[in-house]
Order: C-alpha cells, then sequence, then structure tokens
C-alpha cells in the first residue's frame, strides 16, 4: 500500500517537473554580449528564467552576476544577443510598458532626504499612471497592500532616512511590489544587512514569490542564503554561466571550487534538504 | 481609513497652497503700496477692482509699481523652480542656477549682445541668455565629470565658481573697454527688478510657457529621478529623455530670471529647502509650491530692497545674495 502510494507521488512529482520544464520561460536571454562602455564582461550568456520561480544568481565579485541583471533590466544595453520577455524584445519595447510587467530593485537605493515611506512606496505605481490619469483608488489600493506585504503600515509617514537598514530594504522591496509586476528582478537586496535581517528579507521575498506567483531574479553574495531560498541557481564566472540548474545539482564542492576558487564541503541539512557549504580551514 | 487619511491630507493641501496664494497676494499688493510715494493698501486694491484713469494713484499703480511687482512674482517663481529642479536631478543639495554657473553664463551672452548690437538685441535676450545658460550649465558639468571621483556636489560647486570668476572676468573686461554703455547694464549684472524691463517681459513669455509646461510634464518624474538612475529605468521612466527636458527647463527659466533682472543669486537654492520642510520631497508638490514661495520670497526681498535705506534704493540681488550666503553655509555645514 505505502509503495503504491509512494509510486503514485513519483508519477504526479514527474509529470509536475514535465509541466514545468515545458512551460514557456518568463524571461530568456539569448547570446547576450555586453557590459559598461567599452568594457565587454557578459560572453554570450543564455538563460531561461522560469515563470514563478525564484532564480538565484551567483558568483565572485565581478563575474558579471550584477551586469547580467542590469542588462535584463534594460539599465545596460547589449552589445549583441536579445533579451526576451515573451516574444518581445525588452531593449526594443517602451520602457514604460515593461516598467508594467516587470520591476527593479537596483543595488543600495538611496531615498531623497525626507521623502516619507508611503511617498516611496507610491512610487511604484508611476508606470500606471501618465500625464492624464494621475492617482486612482487602485493606486492606493496597491500601495496600502504593499505596505501590508511587507508590514511597514506602522512607519508610512516618517521618512525613509530614520529607519533601519532591514525596515528600509522592507520599504523599497513594498515600491517594487507596488508597481504589481509579475516579474521583479533585485540586485543584492540582503547586502550590509545582518544575517537575522538577511534571512526576514528572503523570507518575504519568497512568501510574495509563492502567494502572489511572481517571478524572481535575485544576484546574491550570500552563498547559503542563496542555497536556502532558490528555485533555481545559476553560478557565473568571467562573464559565462558555469551552472545552472537545480540547487542540489549545482551547489556542490566542486563547482564552489571551479567557480569561486573555495575550499569548501558540501553538506545536506536534515530538515530543508537543502545544500550548505562549510569552508575547510586550511592547515 | 485610508480614505480619511487622504482627506486629511488633501485638506491640509489646501489649506498649504491657499496660504501661499494668500501670502502672495499680501505681498504682491504691499509692494505695490510701498514706495517713494506711500499708496494705502486700500487704493491698491481700488486701483484693481474699480480703476480709475482719473486717480492719480491708480495710474501710478498701472504704469510703475505693477510691472515692477509682475516682474518680482516672476523672477522669483522662474529661480526657485529651477533650483528645485536642478537639486532634484543633479542629487546635489547644493544645486542652485548661480552656483553651477547658469546665471553668470546668461549674463555673460547678454553683456557681449549689448556690447556688439546695442539695445536691437533687446527681442532676442531670452535666446541669446539661454545659450549662455546652456554653454555654462555643459562646461561645468564637463569640468565635473572630468575631475576624479566625477560628478559630485562639491566638484560641481568648484567647476560653477571657477566658470562663474572666468566669466566674470570676461564681464569686467568687456565693462571697462565700454564705459558708457555699461553704466546701465552695472545695476542690472547685480541683479536689479525694475518695472521699466517690463518690455522684455513679452519676449519672455513664449519662453516662460514652454519652460512652464515642460516643468509641469516633468515635476513628477523628478522624484523618481532623485532616487537614482537605475531605480529610475526600473520604474519606466525614461531617464535621458527626462534629463534633456529639465536641462531645458532650468535654462529656460534661469535665462528669463536674467533677462528680467539679471544674475539674482540664491533665491533657487534657499527656497527649495525651505519649501522641503513643509511639503516634503516628492518633486510632484516640491515644484509648484516653489514656484509659489519662491515668487512671495522675491516680492519681499524687493520690499525691503526698497524701504530699507530709503529713499537709496539697494540693488534686490545684493539683498538676495546677503540673505541666502549665510544659509549656503549652513547648508554646506549640514550637508556637504
Amino acid at each position: 500500500m505505502a509503495q503504491l502510494n509512494a509510486q503514485k507521488a513519483f508519477e504526479i512529482l514527474d509529470r509536475q517537473i514535465y509541466v514545468d520544464s515545458s512551460a514557456a520561460p518568463a524571461l530568456a536571454v539569448n547570446s547576450v554580449y555586453g557590459g559598461y562602455g567599452e568594457t565587454t564582461i557578459l560572453q554570450n550568456v543564455s538563460l531561461d528564467i522560469p515563470e514563478g520561480k525564484i532564480t538565484i544568481l551567483v558568483g565572485p565579485n565581478g563575474c558579471g552576476k550584477s551586469t547580467l541583471l542590469k542588462t535584463i533590466a534594460r539599465v545596460l544595453q547589449p552589445e549583441s544577443g536579445e533579451v526576451l520577455l515573451g516574444d518581445r524584445n525588452v531593449h526594443k519595447m517602451p520602457t514604460k510598458s515593461v516598467a508594467l510587467e516587470m520591476a527593479l530593485l537596483a543595488q543600495g537605493p538611496i531615498a531623497p532626504e525626507g521623502l516619507t515611506v508611503r511617498e516611496l512606496v507610491a512610487q511604484g505605481r508611476f508606470p500606471h499612471q501618465s500625464f492624464l490619469r494621475q492617482w486612482t483608488t487602485e493606486d492606493a489600493r496597491a500601495v496600502d497592500d504593499a505596505m501590508a506585504a511587507t508590514d511597514i503600515i506602522q512607519f508610512a509617514d516618517r521618512p525613509v532616512s530614520s529607519l533601519s537598514g532591514g525596515q528600509r530594504q522592507r520599504c523599497w522591496i513594498a515600491m517594487s511590489l507596488a508597481q504589481d509586476t509579475d516579474i521583479i528582478l533585485l540586485d543584492e537586496p540582503t547586502t550590509f544587512l545582518d544575517l537575522k535581517v538577511q534571512v526576514d528579507v528572503m523570507n518575504l521575498l519568497t512568501k510574495t514569490a509563492r502567494d502572489a506567483h511572481k517571478t524572481m531574479v535575485v544576484v546574491l553574495h550570500e552563498l547559503n542564503i542563496a542555497a536556502t531560498y532558490a528555485d533555481k541557481l545559476v553560478m557565473m564566472r568571467d562573464g559565462e554561466i558555469v551552472a545552472n540548474g537545480d540547487v542540489q545539482e549545482v551547489f556542490t564542492a566542486e563547482n564552489l571550487r571551479s567557480v569561486f576558487d573555495l575550499d569548501a564541503n558540501v553538506i545536506v541539512d536534515q530538515q530543508s534538504g537543502r545544500p550548505v557549504c562549510v569552508p575547510v580551514i586550511a592547515r | 481609513m485610508a480614505t480619511a487619511n487622504t482627506n486629511l491630507r488633501l485638506a491640509g493641501e489646501s489649506s498649504r497652497a491657499l496660504m501661499c496664494i494668500g501670502a502672495i497676494i499680501f505681498f504682491f499688493a504691499l509692494h505695490i503700496s510701498v514706495g517713494a510715494k506711500h499708496i494705502p493698501l486700500a487704493n491698491v486694491f481700488d486701483a484693481f477692482l474699480s480703476y480709475d484713469a482719473k486717480v492719480f494713484d491708480h495710474i501710478v499703480i498701472w504704469d510703475l509699481r505693477l510691472p515692477r511687482a509682475i516682474i518680482a512674482l516672476v523672477v522669483g517663481a522662474c529661480l526657485a523652480v529651477s533650483g528645485a529642479l536642478m537639486q532634484g536631478v543633479t542629487r546635489n543639495a547644493l544645486a542652485d542656477p548661480g552656483l553651477l554657473g547658469l546665471l553668470s553664463g546668461a549674463s555673460f551672452a547678454v553683456v557681449i549682445g549689448y556690447y556688439f548690437f546695442g539695445s536691437t538685441v533687446m527681442p532676442f535676450l531670452p535666446m541669446l541668455a539661454s545659450a549662455g545658460a546652456l554653454v555654462a550649465a555643459c562646461l561645468v558639468w564637463w569640468i565635473a565629470t572630468a575631475a576624479p571621483g566625477g560628478a559630485r556636489p562639491l566638484t560641481l560647486i568648484l567647476s560653477g565658481a571657477a566658470v562663474t570668476a572666468f566669466l566674470a572676468a570676461i564681464i569686467s573686461g568687456v565693462q571697462l573697454l565700454d564705459q558708457d554703455n555699461f553704466q546701465n547694464l552695472r545695476v542690472w549684472l547685480t541683479g536689479s527688478i525694475s518695472g521699466s524691463r517690463f518690455e522684455v517681459l513679452y519676449w519672455c513669455t513664449p519662453w516662460l510657457i514652454g519652460s512652464s509646461a515642460i516643468t509641469l510634464y516633468v515635476a513628477r518624474q523628478v522624484t523618481s529621478l532623485a532616487m537614482g538612475d537605475e531605480v529610475a529605468v526600473g520604474l519606466g521612466v525614461n531617464v535621458a529623455k527626462i534629463k534633456m527636458l529639465v536641462l531645458l527647463a532650468v535654462v529656460g527659466l534661469t535665462s528669463c530670471a536674467v533677462a528680467l533682472a539679471g544674475p539674482m543669486g540664491f533665491i533657487g537654492l534657499v527656497i527649495p529647502h525651505v519649501v522641503r520642510l513643509f511639503v516634503g520631497t516628492d518633486y510632484a508638490r516640491v515644484v509648484p509650491y516653489s514656484a509659489l514661495v519662491g515668487a512671495a520670497y522675491l516680492l519681499l526681498v524687493d520690499i525691503v530692497a526698497r524701504m530699507a535705506l530709503a529713499p537709496v534704493e539697494i540693488s534686490t540681488g545684493l539683498v538676495t545674495s546677503l540673505l541666502g550666503a549665510p544659509f549656503f553655509v549652513w547648508l554646506v555645514k549640514a550637508k556637504l
């Protein structure tokens, strides 16, 4: 009986995986070369971002993970290749219509001094407004919902600059949520935060991705945080994607050595089934 | 709850706006009433509500005092809005048309125009001033970008000071070459408001309308730009386009102010900071309130300039600088 159930479970799992891999990606990066000005960093990068999942990009400093994210977000123009949103080229669409489908949380953004939390979150409604269609009740509701989801209502009328790092990051996340897009790109959202606050931020993001079925692409620095939260993990080095796939497949001692030159053991956490890396102490 | 909050905010908003407009009306009337011949406020209102060509006071008001008051109002609004837009887009608390060289660029172009063409240059004054302001702005930006560390608040101020000093030297040189012609430009060069320049206002009107239209269109997007280019791109702001439009608006407004009243320092620096204390940092509000408060402020300053040492009149630009420079020092201590 138990065996039968297990078999059934595997069948369902198999079907699930089959369905997932056949679904069209939310974003597709096709043979992209690019970087800043004259310097080409990305070398022929191709990547599919699965819909409704959290894709995390990791790699050593200067590997091009932020450059890739900024190219996807159209902050940078690719030298060649394309980024497709469905079947439309992100870099050729009107920037405002991209903003209706894809939000960006930039790295270490700074709010103008004195801007209140509510004003900041309200900025997320920008692409929904025009000169003739200004503020609506729908905008107000989206802002309230975003502040509720990120638990910042109690700070609504305080200046963003008066909050702690973690609270501030929640405000920026709320701004991205108020933008009400299917896709959110996040550039190192946990950098400079305490471990506990990093975990809070990542829990908030995963919960949002699950509840609202959002697609997220996150650049992260912390390897173990990445391994804990990624649905799909992408490792980059020297502007190329070295490994890309399920966390269990990608997060291995060999890959950590070849991508990061890091000597570490990878063990599996019993409770979550997630891999964790433990650095090897040099003798 | 949300709607109650919104209603409360709207009520606060309209009472703030009404207060500003009330202040403008009061200073405007006061501005007209004071002078060599004191005209009671009642007569001032009378002159507007029931004009009588036979009453001497009414003629003085309409022909002499009103033009000056209107120019003060327009110049104050122009400079304050320019400063607000510049501070937002450059994310620089010290941005100001004077400190970043736009005022001296515009004055330089006007002086050179006078030198070569005399008073026939009048209709082209706004255009000339705009060209000068634009070139100076680009020059200041280019020098600051070339400095190590790029265009930071400090490098922008330093390159603004350098360009201003350089242009001031040339202006003085030109003045020395042609003493007679520049006698009447000397007062203008310190920043002065005079009803006799009302004709210039006609030539400025198209520029004012154009720049104001652009300003209305970009104000809301300046808040996004003030959060950084990347954030703005993510929100769907066409960053390059908006920056270009802001530059056009700032150049247009600044050059109208210069054509009307010469280089009037520190208004663009002081007013947006004062406004932010009351309405916050959202430029959709900072920009219109800067226009209102700037207009009220320059009306008041111009009253002071005429009253302080009466019957001698101090150049208005000297007063704005006397009041603005200490504020600038405080700002450097607090924000740099």
